[in-house]
This record gives structure tokens, C-alpha cells and sequence, in this order.
């Protein structure tokens, strides 16, 4: 994967080579890939000049940075209580309907992957949910199958 | 009984274009008449602990070491809090300028601001700020820089020491403690962090002067404070309110007729019953909070409540400390059996006994606060558990 020893380069040049630029390094992979391979890691670990397993070892804790595949566009719809009492369950089902995926699944043209995530700060506007870093609230049907209409025909 | 009604202010979000000359003022003042102000003002950290933000940052001050820093904490993560959002989009000048008359009284030269990874889409409008801010300061001749760090999706690490952990790129995992941050803090180096809204508000002291900050709240509560407001209430939004008001005065206000309990303080807080609205005061001397308020009606189950609180812990929990990692599982198990039928209803006293020992061996925050929102909701709910 000659692609991703170039990325890490790249990031590692911009963000520096130490254990701080560890988290930014691993940042900008999702940003780019949206989430982290094995050989990413590893890659890491040469560039960094520390153990894979550290490397390993910090990325699975975050839930942002997520280790196993994921589609172009990620999903994160927001489960805390206050969302849920403003309709959350019926945005999820119509989120399942549209991709035609459950929950924690990623569409077979790896465009969408649907995730639930904890509070997003947003109970004032619930339901909530963020497509990659932009944050969507005040979620009906409608406009679900709006903003998913969208991404599926535009990006 | 409180003697506090309940009062809008506007010291917050008021006009940033003052920030120019309180910084410019503030500047040219002794270390030791701006640390006064702020002790005098009886200000208290706004992220829901309350240390007073004089000492923290006097501590600071007496250390002597070369490099020293401000962190200004903007993982706000507690469930219902949306505060510093609103407060990083509006006045992000007013946080910058807190942190920079920080910087001067403890004697540092580099700023952070943690900023929590579901808020990525302010990074864009929060550079620019800073470019403003660093042409600024460097107008007023003061070496202070401000860098932005971003997290990724970990509740824990708005935990002080947690997050000094993230910022040198390892796993979100808190400290033990002693030694505090001021001591020992990002770099092991002494650290003032503070919360975003802490950051304004000694920002707007030394705009107003401690005497009229003071003017506001209680004894115990002092000035005003920013409150997330959410859940059954006509009115959902962000408000600023003095300290110290009644629990039933806020309810008239913001609830929508109807309201059986409120949580305060979110997931890590606690509920308060509508028979109970009338004797709680909002502040340090009753039930404190970061900001969250959670309103519930009565066509809720607070055992949904419950539930989603347990499972939010139990994901967040960092799995570090065996009490918190094992004791979030447990508790969600427990009152799911309860519900279920698998246990007796006493079974409820003996997770309480549980929440308990995690409040005193628990490693952080995370997990010695899990009882408050469980035993509140347990003990004045009980039969909402078990039917």
C-alpha cells in the first residue's frame, strides 16, 4: 500500500515525529481514509519509530478513531436520552431504510457506514447526528431522506 | 430555603469587541491585583467540579518552573451540556483573552484549547479567531500563543489529567492523584486548565471588577452561570442565569407544565423529583451542575433514563480502575434483571451498595459519579425499576 506509506509521511512531516503527534498523525488517517488498517498502524509505528502495539493501543481507544473499515461517509447518529425522547428510534429506522443496512453496517458500495455515538451536543436540537465532521439536528424523516438523498447523488 | 429568584444575565455572550482594551488593561496590571480580583470574586470552575479558579491558578503562579501552560478544557462531553459550543461560536475572543490574562499571571507562554472531536466543524471559524487573537497579542507586546488540539470521541478525557494524557498523544486514561495539575499537569510541567466557560467569566471579572460579580448568587455560588437546557421544555436552548435560584423557579420557567423530575448535571448529576423542586437551590450548596439540564415529564420512564445513563458509563468508562470498568457492567446487568423479572426488587438496594463503593474507590470522576445519577434516580423512582 504505497498510498498509505505516502500519507503517513506527509502527516508525520506536518504534525512532527514524536509520541504528541501520535493522535494528530492518527487523525488525519481517518480524515483521509476514515479509519485505520493494520498496515496504517504499522506504518505508524516505522515512521514514529515505536511499537505497533502502541500505536495499536491508542487508536482503539478513541471511538473516533475507528480501526475497522468504513464507508466514505460516516454515520453517527446520537443516542444520549434527550435525542431519543425527540423521536431518535424513528431517524434510525429511516436511516436503515434508505441504506438498506443495520445498525454498525457499512453499504456494499462502502459509501455509508451507520453508527450510534454518545452525546454530540446538540440536545436543544435533537435528534442529532454528524456525516463525517458536519453536524445535522432537528432530524425528521424528511429531511433524513433529504440529507441522505444528497450525499448519495452529489458526493 | 433560597432567597435567590430566578434572573437572566448577560456577562457571556455580551459584546467581544471590549476584549481589546480588558486585555490591554489587564496587561499593564500586577500579577497580584489580577489574582486578587479573581480569588475576591469568589469564582468557582464552571466544568462542574467548582474549585475556585483564584487558587488554581495562585498554585500555579508559585511554582517555579520555565514552562508552564493554559489549557483550556473543550471536551464537553457530559450528556445535555452544550454550552462551550455556543460559547466557542459566539465569543471565542472572550476565551482566548481569559487564557492569555491567565498566561500572565502564572507566567506561561504557550495556550491550549482541547476541543472535543464531534465539534471538528468549528475549527475553521475557531483559526481565524486566532489569528485575530495572535495579531492581538502581538500588537500588546505579549509572547502568548494558543494552539488547538483535537480529541476523538472520548468522554473521559475531559477529565483533567485524562486529558493532558491525550494531548501527549496516549490512551485517555486519568492520572492518579496527587500530584495536581498545578504541580504537575500537560508535559508534567504546572498547568492551569480550565473549563471554557471559567475562561470567560475571569475574562469578564477583570472587565467588571470582582465587587460586581460578586453582587450575584449566593455565598456559596458565586456570579452567574451558562445552562444547557433540554429535554420536555418548550424552551430547549442556552441560558444565563444567576446562581442560586430554586429548582421550582427554574421548573416554572423552562418546564412545560408538567415536569416530573429534572436531572442536574447530566449523566454524572442528579435527579431531583418534582417533590423535591421546591427545597433544591441550583449552586454549590444544593445540587451543583456544569450546566446540564435535563427535564423529564411524566409520560417518561426514568428507567429508560437510567439505563441510557448506565450505558453511556459503561462505554465511557476507560476500563482502567476494576471498580468502574466492572461496576458499569454490573449495574446495567442489575437493573435489566430487576426489570426482567430475574431478580427481586431488592436486588436494587445491593447495586445501590455497589454505585456507592465505586463513588469511594473509583479511580476519576467518571466512576465515583456514577452513583449520584443512579442512587437519585433508584431511591426516588423505585417502582418505575421494578414494574
Amino acid at each position: 500500500m504505497p498510498e498509505i506509506k505516502e500519507l503517513v509521511k506527509q502527516l508525520a512531516e506536518r504534525h512532527g515525529r514524536n509520541r504528541e503527534s501520535l493522535l494528530p498523525i492518527l487523525q488525519g488517517i481517518v480524515t483521509e481514509e476514515r479509519s485505520i488498517s493494520d498496515v496504517a498502524m504499522t506504518e505508524v509505528a516505522k515512521e514514529l519509530d515505536m511499537s505497533a502495539a502502541l500505536v495499536y493501543g491508542t487508536a482503539t481507544f478513541y471511538s473516533f478513531l475507528d480501526t475497522e473499515p468504513r464507508g466514505k461517509y460516516v454515520i453517527r447518529l446520537c443516542k444520549t436520552i434527550t435525542c431519543d425522547m425527540k423521536g431518535k428510534r424513528q431517524i434510525l429506522k429511516s436511516l436503515e431504510d434508505l441504506l438498506k443496512i443495520e445498525l454498525g453496517e457499512t453499504t456494499k458500495d462502502k459509501k455509508f457506514t451507520l453508527l450510534e455515538t454518545n452525546c454530540l451536543g446538540w440536545c436543544h436540537k435533537g435528534p442529532a447526528m454528524l456525516i463525517n465532521d458536519d453536524a445535522y439536528t432537528e432530524l425528521t424523516p424528511e429531511k433524513v431522506s433529504e440529507i441522505i438523498g444528497d450525499y448519495m447523488k452529489n458526493k | 430555603m433560597p432567597d435567590k429568584r430566578l434572573k437572566r444575565v448577560d456577562l457571556i455572550f455580551s459584546d467581544e469587541s471590549v476584549c481589546r482594551d480588558v486585555l490591554a488593561d489587564s496587561l499593564k496590571k500586577s500579577n497580584d491585583d489580577i489574582l486578587k480580583g479573581i480569588l475576591d470574586s469568589g469564582l468557582r470552575g464552571r466544568g462542574g467540579a467548582g474549585f475556585p479558579t483564584g487558587l488554581k491558578w495562585k498554585f500555579t503562579s508559585q511554582e517555579k518552573e520555565e514552562e508552564k501552560y493554559v489549557v483550556c478544557n473543550a471536551d464537553e462531553g457530559e450528556p445535555g451540556t452544550f454550552k462551550d459550543r455556543e460559547i466557542l461560536t459566539k465569543v471565542p475572543l472572550k476565551v482566548f483573552s481569559g487564557m492569555a490574562i491567565c498566561a500572565k499571571v502564572i507566567g506561561a507562554k504557550k495556550g491550549f484549547v482541547y476541543l472535543r472531536g464531534e465539534y471538528q466543524f468549528l475549527r475553521k471559524e475557531l483559526n481565524k479567531a486566532l489569528d485575530n487573537f495572535h495579531a492581538l497579542v502581538k500588537e500588546l507586546g505579549f509572547d502568548f500563543e494558543i494552539k488547538i488540539r483535537m480529541g476523538s470521541g472520548a468522554y473521559v478525557c475531559g477529565e483533567e489529567s485524562a486529558l493532558f494524557e491525550s494531548m501527549e498523544g496516549k490512551r485517555g486514561e486519568p492520572r492518579n492523584k496527587p500530584p495536581y495539575p498545578t504541580i504537575s499537569g500537560f508535559r508534567n510541567k504546572p498547568t492551569v486548565i480550565n473549563n471554557v466557560e471559567t475562561l470567560v467569566y475571569s475574562f469578564m471579572i477583570c472587565r467588571i471588577g470582582a465587587k460586581k460579580f460578586q453582587e450575584l448568587g449566593t455565598a456559596d455560588s458565586r456570579g452567574s452561570k451558562v445552562f444547557s437546557i433540554s429535554g420536555d421544555t418548550p424552551i430547549a436552548g442556552i441560558y444565563e442565569l444567576e446562581l442560586g435560584m430554586s429548582l421550582e423557579d427554574f421548573v416554572e420557567e423552562f418546564g412545560d407544565g408538567d415536569t416530573k423530575a429534572v436531572q442536574v448535571g447530566g449523566a454524572s448529576g442528579l435527579c431531583v423529583p418534582r417533590k423535591k423542586f421546591k427545597d433544591t437551590i441550583i449552586g454549590f450548596e444544593g445540587v451543583p451542575t456544569g450546566g446540564s439540564m435535563m427535564l423529564f415529564n411524566s409520560s417518561r420512564s426514568m428507567y429508560n433514563v437510567l439505563k441510557n445513563y448506565v450505558e453511556f458509563f459503561e462505554e465511557e468508562s476507560c476500563g482502567q480502575c476494576t471498580p468502574c470498568r466492572v461496576g458499569c457492567q454490573q449495574l446495567k446487568l442489575g437493573i435489566e434483571s430487576v426489570k426482567k423479572g430475574d431478580k427481586p426488587a431488592s436486588y436494587l438496594k445491593t447495586l445501590q451498595k455497589l454505585a456507592e463503593t465505586m463513588k469511594v474507590t473509583a479511580k476519576c470522576g467518571l466512576g465515583q459519579s456514577v452513583a449520584n445519577s443512579f442512587s437519585s434516580i433508584v431511591d426516588n423512582f423505585n417502582e418505575e425499576m421494578i414494574y
